[in-house]
Parts: structure tokens; C-alpha cells; sequence
């Protein structure tokens, strides 16, 4: 019966290894990572044909992502330009990532949600924060909750504390930060994984002040960010180097994978990517080496056996909260309840002090104190 | 009793309402039985399939063509005995092989006709004839709502976005700024008695690109999807590695019989596509299915009540596999014999379980289209130009009347005091203008005008515009690609030579039947001319900033240095004293102490 009814169900959901010891366990171990459901919201934001290695980026984290486990209609894709289908392209519908034409990302069951001159600043931020007008169809929407985990991942052309949108616009790193500020207010997100393959990737995510999010970086600041390996075939290159040793990591990475974010700090140093990777972690709750890769890329879904009967005719009650589950509530609830940070007064750093110290003295060395009284 | 209960909220699906009715009856009825209670399988009982009141057919059609191309025409039709308009009733609800998705859109906006497509490339008339169903490059929308909608305008805003959604295309783009209302082309083809052309609305867009982005949807809208049928043929790899690609779909309620006593939903999904192996030098005028869209066909759709294909041997092709089944139709004013494929039949696929076509060509005559248009914009400069269209009457002794609209942005300012229409030479005056001036960023121009084509003759509409200036804002981020300018629209009731049948039989081809037949001497066609691409005069919006500082660089040293060359005069002066002293000084007086030295 098993079979037959786990039949209705996508293949990729795993029951975990825990479950069949279930009985025993506590559920605060079963909800360790607090989320149901999974988005990505993956954006390319070139334009013109020698971007093509941007497109290629973002549809390799799509193929990788959808592989796993997310569906469709939880990844808000945007794509800034048409490669597969431009003219230039040799062989049109493709879109590839491995020179001599190994792997095409592009794929036969691909959809763009935003595409062309769709993909602008406004409209990235209006995603993430869902202020959306009325009639924008579900499968442009983040439709998240406060049980979510997301992906973000942004490609393009980049510099110190700015995401270049379309050659003709820019999203800066503090906007970033307050969509990210406003996401964790209305509750849009559990954890968020945000991932930037630019040059300078690092001042992305230097202003993050929202609670649990991770992000990782290509390059850190003053450094730029390589592409890969060109195809003579095509004429332009393929990948960035960051996101080429990503796919192949990803590529390892199967459903049932315990690879955790340790392994995904490591993916491309400085040795294979010339640019130094960089990641933040100061504002993610749990610690990086319990988070699991499939907790962001893939969409492993949990399924509870219990052996009681529930009757659902029965009215509303709510439903019994294991004690784990009541201290993660209770927790969210503290941290939701917090005030905004307030900016502390700090006092006076060392270049302040030191300014003042040197105007004070070339003042006492002119004129002597003891002349001071003679002055004023 | 174990139960699996699914913690996390479903994933939404696009194929679960359309299971299949028999296997929704195993998994109803097998669940109580293995669960171990005897007897009662009360869902069994109770749940009788309904009578089908809706059928699918699928067709493709292959034709080769004078150049040495080839087009593949591919029709998925469903009729639906339904009513989604109807007032009071109990909404549709159950779906079976219509899809959900654009059902619930036509009940929900009150929709009457809905006609998009997506075009990749032009056809080319002359080379190529006529197309089975023409298409403009770009997107194309025209929609006739129902006479009980109020607010059109709302209606026609929430329904491109919603189609944005399916399709995957930013079909969001379309707002009053590039809506029409035509007065007189794109009347109804379905029932309409609403003739009223404030509920029509006509939008192109013609820098849309299709990709594999917009066929995945268009596949999944279809029964058996991309797993069975003809539908399997459709990889996107060989489809857009093709001159021509144009998928379209048509809902209209039509007639199931002569008398018209009953009426249905029929929704037509079409793909039009021409393969250049043989114009890229890639091979000869041979090809095979397997050749042209590297799969064979296995099995027809078996939700399919017909599946067909056609290849047209008129020019006496070498075919094979051959077959004894041949058929006549006229199509588009031209008698056409085909041999036809009938998948349900299990002998077409042979031992092998699959079914290869093989065809080489010899011919090499064509039908010269009767009609034919070209357009181009004239002129220098980014200041003014004039936009030329040309229509070619080829038919040797008939003359007949076109009805020709144009639609173009706000951003041309068309003069039509400079509007002349010319026939071989001498003025032709038109006998129905329908002209709508635009208001800039409100609404583009909308030009229909009747003009009555001299037998074998070339016709030339020639209008001066002036490019406007946009605000910096308006300009697109690639602005140096210039700005698209929408086909026109020629539509027109051709004479033709062979006598059209106007019989109506449900066993019709569905090629030979997307345009109802209302006399036995004409046909009806649409042409599209290309779109234009005009450039506006652009600012230079890289490095402003450089620039200017350039300019001020330069401009104060080269000015600064022959200032001072020539005024500069030295003269001896006392320092003033150093500034605290200057401070205690005026401290001092204000205090009223004497001063220091």
C-alpha cells in the first residue's frame, strides 16, 4: 500500500533515514531546519550578446535547483537577454555551459518568468517584497511565507557596492539590504541564501542587517570575478569561473546528499577562481556546518507517520504542539517582537580623535596656553 | 492503520486536472480494496464517467515548397459542447481535455474570440505561397469580448498579464499605447453576431522572441502533452533552427452543424514552421522526419479522436513509406492532392512500432500568390521619413478590393495630408478610410483603408511621418537598436480558380477548414507585411559625466591660462596675518579690546 500511495507523490520526496526511528525521537530533531517550502529566485542581469556567460550562469543554478527538487512555480527566473534563441547563436535553443557544446543548460522544459526588458531594478525588488500590482500572474510572484527558504542568486556585471541591471541601471548594496530588511518584517522568508557571481561580489552583502541570512560571494572587494573557458564555435565565454566550479560541485549533489554549507564555502579557491570566494555567516542562527545544501537548493519535503487517527470532522482545535516545535515558535515570536536595531552611540573613533588632538595642538603650539587669556 | 500524511503545502501542477478519467477510476477504487475493508467501495458505485461531450484531433500537414524548403503545419483541435459564458449557471468546472488554465481565462474575462501567436522570422510570400494560418514576427493578440463586458479596457489590461503568466512571454508590455480597435479587418471567425468593434482589441509586439520558453507552456496546454502523438515531434533544438516558427492559438465557438443547432468551444493549437536544410546547403531536396525533427513517431495521442498526417504530393514527390489513401482538397484557391497517414490505425508504424517518412522532390513550378505586399521606410535623417507600402495584384484579369490596416506608434508622427494611394501610376482613391489620430503616449495611429486592387498591377501607399523626441525615461535600454514598428495587415477576399467547396462536414482536413468558406469563388487571406525598424533620434547616454568633466577640464585651463596671460599684473603686497590671528582680532573687536598687531 505503501507504494501505491506514495505513487501520488513526486519521486523526490525522500523520507529521511530518521523517520523510520521516528517513534522514538523527538520532534525538535525533525524540524531542525524550521522550513516547509522552498523558492529561488534567480536573476541575470546582462544584456547583449558577449553576456552570454551571465545567462549561462543563471541557467545552470536553474537546471541544478530544478533538479533537486524545486518546481516551477517556485523559481522566479529572469533572464535579461535572449541567448538560445538570438541570431548569433550557432545552434539556436541551447544554451551551453562546458565548451565544445557538453552540456546544454537551456534544456526542453525551461520557463523564463521575466524576460527581456522586464528584468529591472523595480521589478526585482517588487518580487522580493511582493508589491506587485493586482494582475501580475502567479508565476511571476514570490509567493513565500515565514516557512520559506530562499535562493537568491544575482549575475552580472558588477563593481563596489553595485549590481549593474541591463547597461542602463543599478541596484546598490544598501537597497539590497532593505529589501531584505523588509522581507524578514512582513515574514517572507525563513532562512535566505543569497549567492552573487560579480565582480566585487563581496559589497553586495557587506550591508545585510536582517537575521538568518547566509551569503556567499565570489570576489571580494577590489577583486574581479573571471570567466571561465571560451567556445571558438560560439565565439564568447561560456561561464564565470565562480559559478563553472559551482555547477560541478551542484552536479555531485543529489537529494539525498548530507553536503553541507562547509563544502559550499570551499567550491572554487583561489587557486582555481584567481578572485577570492568570500561568505558571511554572522547573521545565519544555526551553524554552517549543520545546513544542508538540499536545505536551499533542493526541495526535500518531510513527511510525518503518525499512528493515530486524526478525525477531521471534529471542530477547529489546534493542534498539539510538541515542546521543540513550542520553542521555535517561541523563539520567532522573541525575535519578531524586537524593535528595530536602533543606531547606538558609539563614541568617537580614532581618526575623529585624532583630527581634533592635531587642529587642538597646532592652536596651543601658535599661540602657547598661557598667551589664551591675553586672546580671549 | 497507517496513513502518510503530507506535512508541506503541494506543489501546484498543470497536468493533475487532466488525468486520465480510467485511471482515476483504478486509483479510487484499488485504495479501499488494499486498505483491507471488504465490500464496500462506495466511490466505485457512485462515480460513472458522463457522456464526452468534447474530442481532440491532431493533424500535421508537410508540404514542400518551391524554394527547396519544407513546412510542417501542425493543428491540435479540441471542441468542447460547453458554454463558458452563460449567465446564472453553475461555472464550468470539470475539465477533461480542454485545458483549465484557458477556460477559467474565457469565463473569467468574458471572452468571445481569443487569437495569439508568437512568430519567429517572416514569411516570405513569393518563395513560400501562402502559409495554412498567417502570422506577423512578434506577438500577436486580437481578442472580441463578449457584448455583456463593461469595462473592456479593464478586462483587456488583466488579460495580457494573465497570458503573460501562461506563455511566458512579457505580453505584460501591451497597454493603450500600442491597443487598436480595427473598424472593419479581424471580424469574428467563430459565431460572433457582435460586430460592434468597440469590443475588439488588436495589439502586436513585434520585438517578442519565441523560444523554448514559450513552447514548453504551449505543449503542456495540449492532452497528451509532448508524451504521445504528434506533439512528440516538437523538439525545440530542430523547431527553432528553422527560417519560419509560429505557434498560435484560437478559441472561437463555432457551429457543429449546418442548421447551427448546436454550438461549441473549439480551441486550436497550431505550429507552423519551415526547414531551410535545403536553402542553407545542407543537404538536398530529400528529407525524413527523423531528418527534420530527429524523432519518429510511435503512437497517436489516444485521447485523440483523429490523427492524421498529410503530404502534399501534387508536385509527384518520391514517397515512402507509400499509401493507398489519398485525398483532395482545395486550399487557399489551389487543388491539392495529399496522401494521408492514419495514426490510430496500428499497419501505419509497421513492424518497427515507429513511423518514418521519407519524401524527395523533383518539381519545380508554384502557384504565384495572387496577393503580395512588401513595406519599407524611405528617406534620410532622423528628422522626418516616409513609410512606403506596396501591394502586388498578381492575378492577370481580375481586380478585386483589400482592405489594408496599419497601426503605428504614437512616437511617428504620421502626416496624412501626405497619404496617397497609386496604382500603376495614376491616383486610386480608397472607398472607406477609417483613420484614428494618436495622442502621444496615449494611443498610436490607426489607418483602414479600403483600396480596390487593378487586375496585375502594383499598389503604393505612401505616407510622410516626423520622429518625435521621447523623454529620457522612455528610451529602451538598447535604444541604439532602433524602435519597432508593427506589420500591416492586408486582409482581402481573393478570386480564385478553382471552385471552393462551401460544403460543411466534420471530416473536413483542419487545414482546409480554420477559415469558414462563405462563397464557392473566393478565399479569404490575410497577408502581413515585414515590421519596420526606424531609429529615433537618440541622446548619447554613455559617460555624460566624463564628458562633461572633459569639457570643463579643458575649457578652464585653456581659458584660465589666457586670462591671467593677459590681465595678470604683479604688484607688491604685505602678508596678511596668519588666520588665528585674524580670529582673535575679530573677537577682539567684538568685544571692544584693543586689537594685536
Amino acid at each position: 500500500m505503501y507504494s501505491l500511495s506514495l505513487h501520488f507523490f513526486y519521486p523526490w520526496i525522500y523520507l529521511k533515514k530518521r523517520i523510520f526511528t521516528f517513534c522514538t525521537i523527538e520532534t525538535g530533531q525533525f524540524f531542525s531546519s524550521g522550513h516547509t517550502n522552498n523558492w529561488a529566485v534567480l536573476v541575470c542581469t546582462s544584456r547583449f550578446w558577449f553576456n552570454y556567460r551571465h545567462v549561462a550562469n543563471t541557467l545552470s543554478v536553474y537546471r541544478s535547483v530544478k533538479r533537486l527538487g524545486i518546481p516551477d512555480s517556485h523559481i522566479v527566473l529572469m533572464l535579461a537577454d535572449d541567448m538560445a534563441c538570438n541570431y548569433r547563436n550557432p545552434k539556436p535553443a541551447t544554451v551551453f555551459s562546458h565548451k565544445n557544446m557538453e552540456l546544454n543548460v537551456y534544456g526542453d522544459d525551461v520557463e523564463v518568468d521575466y524576460r527581456g526588458y522586464e528584468v529591472t531594478v523595480e521589478n526585482f525588488l517588487r518580487v522580493l517584497t511582493g508589491r506587485l500590482p493586482p494582475s501580475t500572474p502567479r508565476s511571476k510572484r514570490l509567493l513565500s511565507d515565514d516557512r520559506s527558504n530562499i535562493l537568491i542568486y544575482l549575475t552580472g556585471h558588477g563593481g563596489n557596492g553595485f549590481l549593474k541591471f541591463q547597461d542602463s541601471e543599478e541596484i546598490s548594496n544598501m537597497e539590497l539590504a532593505d529589501a531584505f530588511e523588509q522581507m524578514w518584517q512582513k515574514r517572507r522568508y525563513n532562512e535566505l541564501l543569497f549567492i552573487i557571481d560579480t565582480c566585487q561580489g563581496a559589497s553586495m552583502y557587506e550591508r545585510f542587517y536582517s537575521p538568518n541570512l547566509m551569503a556567499l560571494a565570489s570576489s571580494q572587494v577590489g577583486e574581479d570575478s573571471l570567466s571561465h573557458q571560451p567556445d571558438l564555435a560560439i565565439g564568447v565565454h561560456l561561464m564565470d569561473k565562480y559559478t563553472f566550479y559551482l555547477l560541478e560541485f551542484l552536479e555531485e549533489v543529489h537529494p539525498a546528499s548530507q553536503a553541507n554549507m562547509n563544502d559550499l564555502f570551499k567550491v572554487c579557491p583561489q587557486s582555481q577562481c584567481v578572485s577570492t570566494p568570500g561568505h558571511r555567516t554572522d547573521l545565519f542562527q544555526r551553524n554552517p556546518g549543520s545546513v544542508l545544501i538540499t536545505d536551499f537548493f533542493g526541495s526535500v519535503r518531510k513527511v510525518e507517520i503518525t499512528k493515530d487517527t486524526i478525525n477531521l470532522t471534529s471542530s477547529v482545535k489546534p493542534p498539539i504542539q510538541s515542546i521543540a516545535e513550542h520553542h521555535v515558535l517561541q523563539f520567532v515570536a522573541d525575535v519578531s517582537s524586537q524593535n528595530p536595531k536602533q543606531k547606538d552611540w558609539h563614541p568617537p573613533d580614532g581618526f575623529i580623535l585624532g583630527l581634533w588632538t592635531l587642529i587642538l595642538l597646532v592652536f596651543f603650539q601658535t599661540y602657547g596656553i598661557k598667551h589664551l587669556k591675553h586672546i580671549f | 492503520m497507517h496513513f502518510i500524511r503530507q506535512v508541506t503545502t503541494a506543489h501546484s501542477s498543470i497536468i493533475t486536472e487532466r488525468s486520465n478519467v480510467s485511471s482515476m477510476i483504478k486509483q479510487r477504487c484499488l485504495l479501499p480494496l488494499l486498505s483491507g475493508r471488504s465490500g464496500s467501495c462506495r466511490l466505485c458505485e457512485t462515480f460513472t464517467p458522463a457522456p464526452a461531450k468534447d474530442q481532440f484531433q491532431e493533424e500535421l500537414v508537410i508540404r514542400p515548397l518551391h524554394s527547396g524548403d519544407i513546412y510542417a503545419s501542425f493543428q491540435f483541435r479540441t471542441l468542447w459542447d460547453t458554454d463558458f459564458l452563460q449567465e446564472g449557471q453553475k461555472k464550468v468546472s470539470h475539465y477533461r481535455l480542454f485545458p483549465k488554465s484557458l477556460g477559467q481565462v474565457l469565463s473569467k474575462f468574458s471572452v468571445q474570440e481569443l487569437h495569439i501567436s508568437f512568430t519567429q522570422g517572416f514569411w516570405r510570400t513569393m518563395q513560400w505561397g501562402q502559409p495554412f494560418i498567417p502570422s506577423p514576427p512578434g506577438a500577436e493578440l486580437w481578442v472580441w469580448f463578449h457584448h455583456t463586458v463593461s469595462d473592456v479596457d479593464g478586462n483587456w489590461k488583466e488579460l495580457t498579464n494573465v497570458l503573460s503568466g501562461i506563455f511566458c512571454a512579457s505580453l505584460n508590455f501591451i497597454d493603450m499605447t500600442n491597443t487598436v480597435q480595427p473598424s472593419a479587418s479581424f471580424k469574428p471567425l467563430g459565431l460572433g453576431n457582435a460586430t460592434d468593434h468597440r469590443f475588439l482589441r488588436y495589439a502586436t509586439l513585434p520585438r517578442e522572441i519565441v523560444c523554448t520558453e514559450n513552447l514548453t507552456p504551449w505543449k503542456k496546454l495540449l492532452p497528451c502533452g509532448s508524451k504521445a502523438g504528434l506533439a512528440v515531434l516538437m523538439k525545440s533544438e530542430k523547431l527553432f533552427h528553422s527560417s519560419f516558427h509560429s505557434q498560435a492559438v484560437h478559441i472561437r465557438p463555432i457551429c457543429q452543424d449546418e442548421q447551427c443547432t448546436s454550438k461549441a468551444w473549439e480551441l486550436r493549437q497550431t505550429l507552423n514552421v519551415v526547414f531551410d536544410h535545403y536553402t542553407s546547403g545542407q543537404g538536398k531536396k530529400e528529407w525524413s522526419l527523423f531528418k527534420m525533427f530527429s524523432r519518429t513517431l510511435t503512437e497517436a495521442c489516444p485521447l485523440a479522436s483523429s490523427s492524421k498526417v498529410y503530404v502534399d504530393i501534387t508536385d509527384n514527390p518520391e514517397l515512402s513509406p507509400a499509401t493507398p489513401l489519398l485525398s483532395q482538397a482545395v486550399v487557399l484557391g489551389d487543388r491539392r492532392t495529399y496522401s494521408v497517414y492514419d495514426l490510430t490505425r496500428a499497419e501505419t508504424f509497421g513492424q518497427l512500432r515507429s513511423f518514418n517518412l521519407l519524401l524527395r522532390w523533383k518539381g519545380d513550378n508554384m502557384l504565384r500568390p495572387l496577393l503580395h505586399a512588401e513595406r519599407y521606410v524611405a528617406g534620410f535623417g532622423l528628422q522626418t521619413g516616409e513609410i512606403h507600402t506596396v501591394i502586388y495584384n498578381n492575378h492577370p484579369y481580375r481586380a478585386f478590393p483589400v482592405l489594408l490596416m496599419d497601426s503605428v506608434p504614437w512616437y511617428l508622427q504620421l502626416y496624412i495630408h501626405t497619404l496617397t494611394v497609386t496604382s500603376k501610376s495614376r491616383d486610386n482613391k480608397p472607398s472607406y478610410i477609417h483613420y484614428q489620430p494618436a495622442k502621444d503616449r496615449h494611443r498610436p495611429h490607426l489607418l483602414e483603408m479600403l483600396i480596390q486592387l487593378p487586375p496585375h498591377s502594383m499598389t503604393e501607399v505612401t505616407v510622410q511621418f516626423e520622429r518625435a523626441l521621447l523623454k529620457w525615461t522612455e528610451y529602451t535600454p538598447d535604444p541604439n537598436h532602433g524602435f519597432y514598428v508593427g506589420s500591416s495587415v492586408i486582409s482581402a477576399l481573393v478570386p480564385s480558380m478553382v471552385a471552393m467547396s462551401t460544403n460543411f462536414t466534420q471530416d473536413q482536413p483542419l487545414f482546409s477548414s480554420f477559415v469558414p468558406v462563405k462563397e464557392e469563388s473566393s478565399y479569404f487571406v490575410r497577408v502581413y507585411t515585414e515590421p519596420l525598424l526606424v531609429n529615433l533620434p537618440t541622446p548619447d547616454f554613455s559617460m555624460p559625466y566624463n564628458v562633461i568633466c572633459l569639457t570643463c577640464t579643458v575649457v578652464a585651463v585653456g581659458y584660465g591660462s589666457f586670462y591671467n596671460l593677459l590681465t595678470r599684473t604683479f604688484q607688491v603686497d604685505e602678508p596678511s596675518p596668519p588666520l588665528a590671528k585674524r580670529l582673535a582680532n575679530f573677537i577682539r573687536r567684538i568685544r571692544g579690546v584693543p586689537l594685536l598687531a
